[in-house]
């Protein structure tokens, strides 16, 4: 790429008293385009020189100067002599670049250097998406229409568009090359590229305009078969619905006015809660959508025979979930085990013959099939969206090298553009300005060697404070698991004895939801008063430690819970009394759900109403208190935990979930804007929003996943009940389907078999979990040595900043030389 | 589809929609916000693409850019002529590039252009100590700004010439993933 630059100036131009000191004929192509450019934009020239160099530029008229935009704002055309006075003041410096007095034509050439121009130049900018789109039609391999490449390029090469050296391609412009390769890329493909360039809006409706023209008249001209055509129209007529789809779902606009008041007032690491939120929102009617759609409406338009002792409704159900609703629709007994299949009773009555015509008819309906395979299909798709979303945050915050510029960094973008109230800005300016403070206090002092004995001490503070949370979170599952004991041991005694107080017996089952949720939220704030003895150094750690504890207190309770419902009540149901285990499961899922909201209700009232108050009043204080992020997402996480525990059991548990989330969502909003104030400490977001949505894919999803499973694949269904009723396991629902499908076609028996193999042994998992881990392990690889990589390029981009330097000097050093025996000779004369 | 407005012909919606990261209703209320920014200069009937530009003034008063630091320099960034002045498309640009959907590079380019207070193609240490002044509302003390901006320069200047160019800005960039959170209005 590079030529020889000519180091000796050729006579016609010294004879101009030019004072270029390069050869305009060895100089690269892109320098002469853009050193024409800038001369005809160029500003004020202060200097006789740049006047001279102006007009030799133009008389030698060897610049084939294509297409010159016309001149955009980036290039007012400072004077030169400006930058050469800010070098100039600088003189104290080692640098050989700084204090020099440059000629103005050296400096108009250093600053027209491509690297300098990318992104500000317009020739530049379209010089360079031209090369993309170029990059972009080589990868996607598509056969440009023939008609639009050029006759003289050799036929080889026709079909890729390859720039070829022929005078035709010198003649055309930059930017019609541009447009051709536009309009040779797919719809999809030119979109996302026009949006990219950073040209303004006017002249991209400019250059989509001359593509989709061309690609009319290549279309007109050329008379593509009619199949072309047709899928041409296709795929404008897939485009525009596509677009409409997109324009009805921000029409939706679900929460945008209150999401732009939140983060107006407090910025981007509050909005992130309302986001997550949003997003757990979404989860939860995707399955909603699914369980209704395939379990509820089907069986709510099928009712089956309506069971005996059907107790009547009183209030107490809202918050218990049993007695009218044990019965309906909401839990999985009420569920039907067989094919359902459309009323035949008003054919009985028209003729007797039509009763086999009920049977033959495909409006059936297997019930248990689709359970199964609802709920299944139900966790598969949001894993999927999980893994998905999860490795895109991932992408998008995972640094691979360490980060050494934190303190560029912070100048530079940590000014968060959303906020938009006066005090909300004032408070981040403050802010940035003590983080600054302290960034600079750090760099100045360099970790001052602690002591021994301090070192020993904080070490011993920690200890402290971590043993006292690993107590509490033990505490608080011993307590869970023998409380939750007790509870069972009562049910077990009121089972045997005709119930005196039905409805006492029904809150008393409250008590167990209650104590947990209790646990819930007060233990975070025993962690958070030991968090404030210890001494973390930097806000990040101690955000880590919080949110470690919060989920090993969280992780124990579940754990326990599942252990108490699919180890104990699942295994011995008749002994409290239960004809179906898994409604009573479902119904305690629902009560724990319920009461969690209540109780962050409750503590949003205490928490933050009331504490404004109390800190306002009574302590004086002028701040609020801050909204603690970390805590309200694993709070949520929680929720949507139990919600997927429950789906097998309650299929309508995510429009439960979905009603909390529609709620908690104005509550918060109203508390948080009424209460609370701006975080103080810097927020990283995309860090923090990897994580959480990690934790809701690994200890929340897996977690709730791996209970589900366990109790489709080991644990008997109820006798009397729900759609596996009769079966081993609810998993032999499948396998029923499959033999039965076997008797019925023959031809299916080697898929029966082999579908009976491959779950009946599990060497396919562990081979399975084999490769995937040595895939990781290769991408791992992989990473490591794209890090050695960067370090070696960043080691390049030095040397080639040195390489400059040293030819700038030199080439300035020989011009210096040549000029002043030119300048002897004109004195001498 | 949908309802019949009169503001843009259905191309010119196609076409805003291809160019910038908005769709057919999000442009509608650009337009609405444009035209009650000034509502006897900005013609409702944009069909035939009038010439209408919005000053610097009336564009830095909407409640999106007033209280931010940097307003002037973002409208500036964004205008043909380098004073503020906003046409309609301009307008939609400046909201497009600072959009959620924008990637990171196109809010790069911007980004940089926003900062270089003296439009030289560098973040030299005037323009750092602008945006610092800005940032900080000036609580930093004269010293304290200049250790900042020399210690910026010295972190993120890969190829020693004592100023930032696009490209050590763009390097920096992205080592920050929070650069595209934070590099965002909404609208």
């Amino acid at each position: 790429m590079a030529r020889s630059v000519n180091f000796y100036l050729s006579a016609p131009l010294m004879e101009a008293g030019l004072e270029s000191p390069i050869d305009e004929e060895g100089v690269h192509d892109s320098f002469s385009q853009l050193i024409a450019e800038q001369s005809q934009n160029g500003g004020v020239p202060d200097a006789f020189e740049l006047q001279q160099l102006q007009r030799d530029l133009d008389e030698e008229g060897q610049d084939n100067v294509p297409y010159l935009p016309s001149p955009g704002p980036e290039y007012r055309g400072r004077p030169e002599g400006q930058t050469g006075t800010e070098w100039e003041d600088n003189d104290g410096e080692m640098d050989p670049l700084v204090g020099e007095r440059w000629s103005s034509a050296t400096m108009k050439i250093l600053s027209s250097m491509p690297s300098r121009t990318i992104g500000r130049s317009r020739g530049a900018i379209i010089s360079q998406y031209y090369n993309r789109t170029m990059q972009l039609r080589r990868r996607r391999q598509t056969r440009p229409a023939i008609a639009g490449s050029y006759r003289a390029a050799r036929p080889s090469i026709r079909g890729y568009g390859i720039e070829s050296d022929t005078t035709d391609d010198v003649a055309a412009s930059k930017r019609d090359r541009l447009v051709n390769n536009l309009q040779n890329l797919s719809g999809g493909d030119r979109v996302r590229m026009l949006r990219a360039i950073p040209l303004s809006v006017a002249e991209k409706r400019e250059l989509r305009r001359l593509a989709l023209q061309k690609e009319h008249r290549t279309q007109t001209a050329s008379r593509i078969p009619c199949c072309s055509q047709l899928k041409y129209y296709i795929i404008i007529a897939a485009r525009q619905s596509w677009y409409s789809w997109l324009s009805f779902l921000h029409s939706l606009q679900l929460w945008q006015v209150a999401l732009k008041r939140v983060s107006g007032r407090f910025g981007s690491g509050v909005l992130s809660y309302f986001l997550f939120l949003k997003t757990l929102l979404f989860f939860n009617l995707f399955l909603f959508l699914v369980t209704g759609a395939f379990l509820v409406l089907p069986q709510a338009v099928h009712p089956p025979a309506p069971s005996i002792g059907r107790r009547s409704f009183s209030g107490l159900e809202l918050l218990t979930g049993g007695g009218y609703f044990s019965d309906s629709v909401m839990y999985y007994g009420y569920y039907c085990n067989y094919t359902l299949r459309k009323s035949c009773q008003e054919d009985v009555l028209v003729a007797n013959e039509t009763r086999s015509n009920c049977a033959s008819k495909h409006h059936s309906y297997n019930m248990p099939l689709a359970y199964f395979f609802t709920i299944g299909f139900a966790f598969f798709i949001t894993c999927i969206i999980l893994v998905y979303s999860m490795s895109k945050s991932f992408g998008q915050s995972f640094r691979i090298d360490k980060s050494r510029s934190i303190l560029a960094i912070k100048v530079l973008c940590s000014w968060d553009f959303k906020v938009i109230k006066k005090t909300s800005v004032k408070l981040m300016s403050e802010n940035i300005c003590t983080q600054l403070k302290e960034l600079l206090a750090e760099g100045n002092h360099k970790q001052d060697e602690k002591t021994r004995c301090q070192k020993l001490k904080r070490l011993m503070v920690h200890g402290l404070a971590w043993a006292i949370c690993i107590a509490g979170s033990i505490a608080c599952a011993l307590g869970i698991y023998f409380f939750s004991d007790h509870m069972h041991q009562n049910l077990r005694q009121t089972s045997r004895f005709v119930p005196k107080n039905p409805l006492l017996n029904e809150a008393s089952l409250l008590a167990l939801p209650v104590v947990v949720s209790l646990m819930n939220q007060l233990l975070p704030g025993l962690f958070n008063l030991v968090a404030w003895m210890e001494d973390y150094e930097s806000p990040t750690i101690r955000t880590y430690v919080a949110i470690s504890r919060n989920l090993i207190l969280k992780v124990s309770v579940l754990g326990v819970l599942c252990f108490h419902w699919l180890g104990r009540v699942a295994t011995e149901p008749e002994s409290i009394g239960l004809q179906c285990w898994e409604s009573f499961v479902g119904q305690e899922l629902y009560r724990f759900l319920l009461m969690d909201f209540i109780f962050t209700l409750l503590d949003t009232l205490f928490g933050e109403f009331l504490w404004r108050l109390f800190s306002e009043k009574v302590l004086k204080r002028k701040r609020s208190p801050e909204f603690d992020i970390p805590r309200n997402v694993l709070d949520l996480i929680y929720g949507q935990t139990l919600a997927w525990l429950g789906v097998l059991f309650t299929p309508i548990l995510p429009a439960v979930q979905i009603l909390k989330l529609f709620l908690l969502f104005y509550i918060k909003k109203s508390s948080v804007m009424m209460n609370c104030q701006a975080p103080r400490r810097p927020y990283r977001v995309s860090q923090m929003h990897t994580i959480f949505i990690s934790l809701l894919c690994f200890p929340s999803f897996l977690g709730a996943s791996v209970c589900v499973t366990y109790t489709m694949w080991s644990i008997p269904p109820s006798f009397s009940c729900g759609p596996f009723r009769g079966l081993g396991t609810m998993f032999q629902a499948g396998k029923k389907w499959m033999e039965e499908l076997e008797k019925d076609n023959p031809n299916l028996s080697l898929l029966a078999r082999a579908h009976s193999y491959l779950l009946e042994h599990p060497f396919f998992l562990f081979v399975g979990a084999g490769i995937f881990l040595i895939v990781i392990y290769f991408h791992s690889q992989v990473v490591d040595g794209q890090r050695k990589i960067i370090s070696l390029l960043q080691e390049q981009i030095e040397n080639e900043g040195e390489d400059k330097k040293f030819l700038i000097t030199r080439l300035q050093s020989i011009h210096e030389r040549k000029r002043t025996p030119a300048r002897r000779q004109d004195s001498n004369y | 589809m949908g309802n019949k407005q009169t503001i843009f012909t259905d191309e010119q919606l196609d076409a805003y929609q291809d160019c910038t990261f908005f769709t057919r209703k999000e442009i509608l209320r650009l337009h609405g916000r444009y035209h009650e920014l000034a509502p006897h200069l900005v013609p409702m009937d944009y069909t035939n693409d009038p010439d209408c530009k919005l000053p610097l003034a009336l564009i830095v008063n909407m409640p999106e850019l007033k209280e931010n630091p940097f307003r002037n320099r973002i409208v500036e960034s964004f205008s043909e002529d380098g004073m503020g002045n906003l046409s309609f498309n301009e307008f939609v640009d400046m909201f497009s590039v600072l959009s959620e959907m924008a990637p990171r590079e196109l809010k790069a380019i911007y980004a940089f252009k926003i900062y270089d207070f003296n439009v030289d193609n560098y973040l030299c240490k005037e323009d750092l100590e602008k945006t610092l002044n800005k940032l900080t509302k000036e609580e930093l003390t004269p010293e304290e700004v200049e250790l900042v901006c020399e210690k910026t320069i010295e972190e993120a200047d890969l190829d020693g010439d004592n100023k930032l160019s696009y490209a050590d800005f763009e390097n920096m960039i992205t080592r920050a993933p929070d650069f595209l959170s934070t590099f965002h209005i909404r609208i």
